[in-house]
């Protein structure tokens, strides 16, 4: 590596606001030829759009652009599509696997790019009625996969890979097109997550495999969660929090509990809610999970045991895609499941959320549009549906029972008391589900679980995409009807700071697994580190 | 890591991929001897069948392999084949040269019909099937209009034995005794007494090589990965919906030739019916030799045209001789023709789904694994 010559990218004072919502700030790094850096940060802290806009992805521009400049081979460059970006000689491998499952590995390598052999039908009709050089789309699948010298059969379908494979042909796809006549060398990877999905060994030779590529001269971006591969393949560490670079330096003598506290540890507006010490003693369990899987695709659920005690809030956190979503889902009986659900001591049958409802529970979804609303009914509607099919609420008997009427008057006062309570903005109570803010809706999704009265409440991402102002509210109108009603309750939540605010207890889960429980006033830096997978000695298996 | 079976659930699951041929197999089994048929004269009627339908069905492969579903809008197809026949009967153009005209009269209205019908289904992209069944309705009612009022009166048609005598219109039916069998009768062979129309089956021959070419070409290669995931095939660069409409295009233009073919051996053109009823025994043959909405190859073709048929075939008699009725055999072919399609489609949802039991089943062998 020369020092001198100019460096191979260089990003300037980039920023970017979506709509007055500043995600990226004066954002400055370069990159020498042959270096990995190592790029981490919380979910939303801003990597993906720093990477979506080197791409020159089509978001980016629909929304306004970007500020700063970015030089690559110290000439400034503006892509305007992510063609133009490869063309450039920048190749990205994305977290979610872009593979067609009936093609074997070496037809996706160069899916769309497959040297032909003439024949005279595309005279008549034009290219595509060429046909597949089959011999040299293996040699050059072949030739992709030797530089990254792993042992990938370019014959093996991708429906029958071990995912680890998968990730290694999304790859060897950006090698290949190195020499064609789409670039002339690649120069830049980014790999987003590539090990999230990978066992240790295949993440062990992936990063072998990146290692060699850097030899070769290419730099590559490294986007990871997994600490200890960051620190150990990365020549630089670049640490992003909430749009900004907080740290940036050589790997060499970093440890991991540092970049634990570079990555999180921010303040929310949550200061009105003050820790509670919740007093477990003599509490009993009021839920038990064991073994619970659920196949929720994208977020899997492999092996769950958890107890939650009776008056409590718990939560549940952990990185996106590792199954922490799963949990209710599955519970519920949205997604198959199976395992066991013990509540109040009762086996609750899974798969079926009646006996979900029936048993004394309820789930705000965190998918409000789709699962939770009835998007083109009234307020009221929303609010008493549940209850009324569930427990017979708000209904008028006549005949012993045998006609049984809405009880309109009923429904309205309940709802106009959840509008008041939860300061639900809205015309009246009978304005439609749709015509609401996200964050007022997720406040009538709130109310609807609250209707029914449950002896536990599954809420999942209750502020996923609701202002700040909105999300202090939602978040005291949990902790006030736990406290009032002794409503246990388990809330799902991506943003660490949220649960340490308002849980008394919070479970990580990674890989499907709770990896540990803490209380919820442990330093924010222990639980950054249990979510990249590294136990310290506080933690022991689940008691508090 | 795979799930391990035991022997009797590797039975089941066979059971259950095979379920429609597995059935017609045994009503087959009790039709055959109840009709009390020779086998000569089954294996001969078969043969015919086979000439008969087995283009018409092949047409339905390509759309298949885009990720279509079944193109019951070949109707379309068929139709513009119907086309070329009135104005070859009209004009009295006889034998080869006459169906070869016929084709090429057929193939620009085949491709505009096509264009028109793959460009509305990429408006209603997963609901394809449904779509096409009632473009062919839809259709079917724009054919009427053209036949039965324009022909004659707009469109020239001359020869009396076509037009109705109020002077506008096709006749119910249309006698094509000009090119009857004039493919089948080219080169006959006798094989142990079941006489075997050679230069129909080389046509067919010939069509299954190329629907095999085909899928080497970059043009199938597309259209398998269009068809397997649309937005991994639109990232690489791929024209998905151009792709799409290609694929619906060949189909039809083969749909209509494969009407002609059908039609030449037949002799007679039943005008407002024939193509109506086409494209719902097509499909339920195909369905009928294993195929489903998303995979489907010649062999299912082959195996389904000959199981199909044969229960065409016996039927009547075997409902003769057991109730003493040919009717209810007459009325057991559509029957079980609709019952093929709805059992196809409905196993087909119900297998995904226990594909997708497949993968919890697996993480709870894990399970079983980690303790």
């Amino acid at each position: 590596m020369n020092e001198k010559e100019a460096p191979l990218l260089e990003m300037r004072h980039i920023s970017k606001d979506f709509f007055g919502n500043q995600v990226l700030s004066d954002v400055n790094f370069t990159l020498k030829r042959g270096e990995i850096l190592g790029l981490v940060g919380e979910n939303g802290a801003g990597k993906s759009t720093l990477m979506k806009i080197l791409f020159g992805m089509d978001e980016i521009h629909q929304t306004g652009g970007y500020g700063g400049d970015i030089l690559l081979n110290g000439e400034k460059v503006a892509f305007a599509t992510s063609i133009e970006a490869l063309a450039a000689g920048i190749g990205m491998v994305h977290q979610e696997f872009s593979l067609l499952p009936d093609f074997s590995a070496t037809e996706n390598i160069l899916l769309n790019r497959e040297p032909l052999k003439y024949t005279v039908f595309s005279e008549l009709f034009g290219e595509r009625l060429n046909i597949l050089d089959r011999e040299k789309m293996t040699e050059i699948s072949e030739k992709a996969i030797k530089r990254l010298a792993v042992p990938l059969d370019p014959e093996m379908l991708v429906s029958q890979m071990p995912v680890g494979h998968k990730q290694f042909t999304e790859i060897a796809r950006e090698l290949s097109k190195e020499g064609t006549g789409l670039v002339e060398g690649i120069k830049l990877l980014v790999l987003d997550e590539p090990t999230a999905v990978l066992s240790e060994q295949e993440a062990d030779s992936l990063l072998k495999a990146m290692r060699l590529l850097a030899e070769t001269g290419i730099a590559i971006i490294f986007i990871s969660h997994r600490l200890q591969e960051i620190i150990d393949v990365c020549d630089t560490i670049m640490v992003m929090r909430d749009g900004k670079i907080m740290k940036t330096g050589p790997s060499k003598g970093v440890a991991i509990p540092d970049i634990a506290k570079w990555m999180v540890g921010r303040e929310v507006n949550t200061s009105a809610i003050v820790h509670r010490v919740f007093d477990y003693e003599n509490k009993d369990i009021i839920l038990a999970l064991r073994n619970l899987w659920v196949d929720m695709p994208g977020e899997v659920v492999r092996n769950v045991n958890l107890d939650v005690y009776k008056g409590e809030i718990i939560g549940i956190g952990g990185m996106a895609g590792q199954g922490k979503l799963g949990i209710p889902n599955g519970a519920m009986g949205l997604f198959p499941a199976g395992g066991h659900v013990t509540f109040e001591g009762k086996d609750i049958p899974l798969n079926s959320p009646r006996n979900f409802l029936d048993a004394g529970m309820a789930f705000v979804s965190e998918d409000r549009r789709g699962v939770g609303l009835l998007l083109d009914e009234t307020l009221e509607w929303n609010v008493s549906f549940t209850a009324m099919q569930i427990q017979e609420k708000y209904l008028k008997q006549y005949l012993g029972g045998f006609f049984k009427w809405r009880d309109q008057k009923a429904i309205e006062e309940e709802t106009n008391g959840y509008v008041k309570q939860l300061e639900i903005r809205c015309t009246s109570t009978k304005q439609k589900a749709k015509e609401l803010s996200g964050g007022n809706q997720q406040k009538i999704c709130l109310a609807k679980a609250f209707a029914v009265a449950p002896k536990l409440l599954f809420v999942s991402e209750p502020t996923r995409g609701i202002d700040i102002g909105a999300k202090s509210l939602v978040l005291k109108a949990l902790r006030k009807y736990n406290e009032e009603q002794g409503t246990t309750i388990v809330m799902i939540s991506s943003e660490l700071e949220e649960l340490r605010a308002i849980c008394d207890r919070i479970a990580i889960v990674s890989d499907g697994k709770v990896l540990g429980i803490l209380p919820a006033t442990t330093d924010s830096a222990e639980f950054g580190l249990l979510m990249v997978g590294q136990k310290s000695e506080m933690i022991d298996g689940g008691s508090v | 890591m795979t799930l391990q079976r035991t022997k009797s659930q590797k039975v089941l699951r066979f059971l259950g991929n095979n379920t429609v041929p597995i059935l017609f197999l045994v009503i087959c089994a009790f039709g055959i001897p109840l009709s009390g048929y020779s086998t000569n004269y089954l294996v001969s009627e078969v043969v015919v069948r086979i000439a008969r339908n087995s283009f018409l069905i092949v047409s339905l492969l390509i759309p298949i392999l885009a990720g279509m579903g079944l193109n019951f809008g070949m109707t379309l197809g068929a139709m513009a084949g119907q086309i070329g026949l009135i104005f070859i009967s009209d004009w009295g153009i006889v034998g080869i040269p006459g169906m070869l005209l016929a084709m090429i009269i057929s193939t620009p209205i085949s491709i505009a019909l096509g264009l028109w019908c793959g460009k509305i289904l990429n408006m209603a992209k997963g609901r394809e099937m449904v779509t096409s069944y009632i473009i062919g309705f839809f259709m079917n009612g724009i054919y009427q209009l053209v036949v039965l009022y324009g022909m004659g009166s707009i469109i020239p048609i001359r020869s009396s034995a076509l037009v109705l005598p109020r002077g506008y219109g096709i006749r119910n039916t249309v006698n094509l005794i000009g090119i009857r069998k004039s493919l089948d009768n080219v080169l006959t062979i006798k094989l142990f007494g079941v006489p075997i129309p050679l230069v129909t089956f080389a046509v067919i021959a010939l069509l299954c090589i190329f629907v095999l070419w085909f899928k080497k070409t970059k043009l199938g290669q597309d259209m398998r990965s269009v068809g397997q995931d649309m937005e991994v095939a639109r990232a690489a660069g791929i024209k998905v919906e151009h792709t799409r409409i290609v694929s619906i295009v060949i189909s039809t233009v083969f749909a209509g030739y494969g009407m002609i073919l059908y039609l030449q051996n037949i002799g007679t053109l039943n005008t407002y019916n024939s193509h109506m009823q086409i494209g719902m025994f097509s499909v339920a043959a195909l369905l009928v030799g294993g195929a489903t909405v998303s995979k489907a190859n010649i062999r299912n073709v082959f195996l389904g045209v000959i199981l199909f048929h044969l229960m065409f075939i016996v039927s009547p008699m075997a409902g003769k001789n057991l109730i003493g009725q040919a009717q209810l055999g007459e009325y057991f072919r559509v029957f079980v023709s609709y019952g093929v399609i709805t059992i196809s489609l409905v196993l087909y949802e119900v297998r995904k789904k226990r594909d997708r039991g497949d993968a919890g089943q697996l993480l709870a062998a894990e399970q079983g694994e980690a303790e």
